[in-house]
């Protein structure tokens, strides 16, 4: 059963790739010319979770996890092999005119801008083709240009743009209709630090003000804290984590680390723990999670501090740690 | 459903009657496809003269058996031959469409993937863009027309209602060929080898169509068999609407031909879509 409350549902949603297989060499050609070898590859696997309206959530996992695979199925760019998938009440993969004027989908690593012309040009194409009126279109187009200040921009060629100022262009053009759903796939890839933040706030922007639902998957883990509460995380086409992005590392860290001053700098320390950093008397212990507070009282008790943190392990370890674990 | 998306708190956008936001697509499409062409002048130059390439040697071999005989190759004379190839270098630029080995591009690069995402069938795309780009090969053909025609001395006089034939064939000529080029090109979503199916295609309607040489110097079987296929209506028949001594009733029945392949064409496009698109593993992006 569906949340009522929910805008994307997925229910055991698979999709299985049929791939062509065959050895190296003449004679492994010649054959194959009779007899073709497939494989069947799992790239989705009965994956289920609900997102409600509004909600910005992060899709996690390394490459060939099943992140964009799962997008494009939702998108309708793929039909599902197995399970069910609604979006803003539709079936992704009928592809209906009506689910595709509310949905977008942008690939990072893709241009869908006429490149020979102006993206003013490839804008006014696109308010043909979503059917929108005028007036709506010229608020829209200025409203985007300005949050992401690229009105210098559109008068170019789009083959004249850099790979960030593409990308930005790209959001306009693909936001125009005003979506109420956004797919955005790898948005920041390749991107510059600037223009990465730049795109972060637009894309937090957009959904403060549109109500928009946003599901995101990104390498930039920068990308998922400043956008995403929520995270789910995917890894062989099955979903290892699915909840808040704080509540990660208690789930999968199991350590914790302590930052620790002493007055003796040159104390040795290894019996409170894994010291994984000492620089200028400041040592970073790795101690598993059930004894931090044991192993900080020791310090305390033992030793005269100067100053004392503990602290969550970094996300992107926690990630890796997620990946690592594949329970 | 799992939501009423009516009541979601997004701003929506209204929407222009569905023919006339079409039309308006069209227009969009087409005047963004000019504003693309003219971005290249010489390439386009370049392009047409490539294109006239063909059709002038067949008018120099043509008109030098014709005069070689007598003045005329099985009743066609030299300067008939010379309406048929230049009316043939319209009707050839006419007939470019989104061609088939292009599909496998398009679906290896992404942009199906882009074009997949947009309330728009693919088919009124490529229409559309094709039809906007024919408006700048036209208005590059029309010195090269003249160039021709002051040289080779055409046997050109077309009745009013033949002009009027002549620009619904064309057309027609162009939704034929954009159907099945589609077709074929959708061969690619089942085989990596849709290229020899191609070749197939090309090879039959050079022969059968009239664009290598008129269908009257071919044997009546020929002929006959050409009537039963879709290439002949592609070009011989535009062509002989203008050139050739056509009766009404010929011209109609011709168009009504059109008519039956534009709707076999679309029949055989929707459905190999609806496979197809199933089939489509978006690996371009």
């Amino acid at each position: 059963m569906s949340d009522p409350a929910s805008i994307i549902h997925v229910s055991e949603l698979t999709k299985i790739f049929k791939v062509p297989e065959r050895e190296a060499g003449l004679r492994a050609a010649a054959k194959s010319l009779v007899r073709r070898k497939n494989r069947e590859v799992s790239a989705v696997d009965g994956i289920s979770f609900e997102i409600a309206p509004g909600e910005v959530v992060g899709f996690l996992g390394p490459n060939g996890a099943g992140k964009t695979t799962t997008l494009k199925m939702l998108a309708g760019l793929l039909y599902p092999s197995g399970g069910e998938a609604r979006v803003l009440g539709h079936v992704p993969s009928r592809r209906e005119r009506d689910y595709l004027r509310r949905m977008t989908m942008v690939m990072g690593n893709r241009n869908q801008l006429q490149w020979d012309i102006p993206a003013l040009d490839s804008f006014e194409l696109n308010r043909a083709i979503y059917r929108l009126r005028r007036e709506d279109f010229l608020e829209m187009r200025d409203e985007l240009i300005e949050l992401l200040d690229v009105g210098d921009l559109v008068r170019k060629p789009v083959r004249n743009l850099s790979l960030g100022e593409r990308m930005k262009v790209e959001i306009v053009a693909a936001l125009l209709h005003r979506p109420q759903v956004l797919f955005l796939d790898e948005p920041t890839i390749g991107l510059d630090v600037t223009m990465q933040k730049r795109i972060r706030t637009f894309v937090a922007e957009y959904n403060l003000r549109h109500g928009a639902t946003v599901l995101l998957t990104s390498h930039y883990m920068a990308d998922v804290e400043a956008l995403c509460k929520r995270v789910i995380v995917i890894h062989h086409g099955r979903i290892l984590f699915d909840g808040a992005l704080s509540s990660l590392g208690d789930e999968f860290a199991a350590y914790k680390t302590i930052g620790v001053v002493l007055e003796n700098g040159n104390a040795p320390l290894d019996e409170y723990g894994e010291i994984i950093h000492r620089e200028e008397g400041r040592v970073t212990l790795r101690v598993p999670k059930a004894e931090t507070s044991r192993v900080a009282a020791r310090l305390l008790n033992d030793h005269d501090v100067l100053d004392l943190t503990i602290e969550e392990p970094p996300i992107e370890d926690v990630i890796e740690l997620v990946f690592a674990q594949e329970r | 459903m799992s939501v009423d998306a009516a009541e979601l708190p997004v701003a929506q956008l209204r929407e222009e009657g569905r023919w006339r936001s079409l039309l308006d697509f069209y227009l969009t499409t087409m005047r963004t496809a000019v504003a693309e062409q003219l971005q290249y002048r010489v390439t386009n130059y370049f392009y047409m003269l490539g294109m006239i390439a063909e059709p002038v040697i067949q008018l120099v071999v043509w008109t030098t058996i014709a005069d070689q005989h007598g003045g005329s190759v099985n009743g066609i004379t030299a300067g008939e031959f010379a309406a048929y190839y230049i009316v043939w270098t319209l009707v050839r630029n006419m007939n470019i469409v989104f061609g088939a080995p292009f599909w496998e591009w398009r679906i290896r690069e992404g942009q199906l993937s882009g074009q997949l995402l947009r309330p728009m069938h693919i088919l009124h795309y490529d229409l559309a863009y094709f039809a906007g780009w024919k408006f700048v090969v036209i208005g590059l053909w029309v010195p090269i027309a003249i160039g021709l025609s002051l040289v080779f001395k055409p046997d050109l006089h077309p009745t009013p209602l033949e002009i009027v034939v002549f620009v619904f064939a064309i057309w027609g000529a162009y939704l034929i060929r954009s159907m099945f080029q589609g077709v074929i090109g959708m061969l690619n979503f089942w085989t990596t080898r849709g290229a020899a199916v191609f070749d197939l295609y090309m090879a039959t309607e050079l022969l059968l169509s009239g664009r290598l040489v008129p269908l009257q110097l071919m044997p009546g079987w020929v002929q006959t068999l050409a009537n039963f296929l879709p290439f002949k209506w592609t070009f011989g028949f535009p062509i002989e609407v203008l050139v050739g001594h056509m009766s009404p009733a010929s011209l109609m029945l011709g168009l009504g031909v059109q008519v039956l392949w534009i709707g076999i064409g679309y029949v055989l496009f929707k459905f190999a879509w609806t496979a197809a698109i199933k089939r489509f593993s978006a690996v371009g992006g």
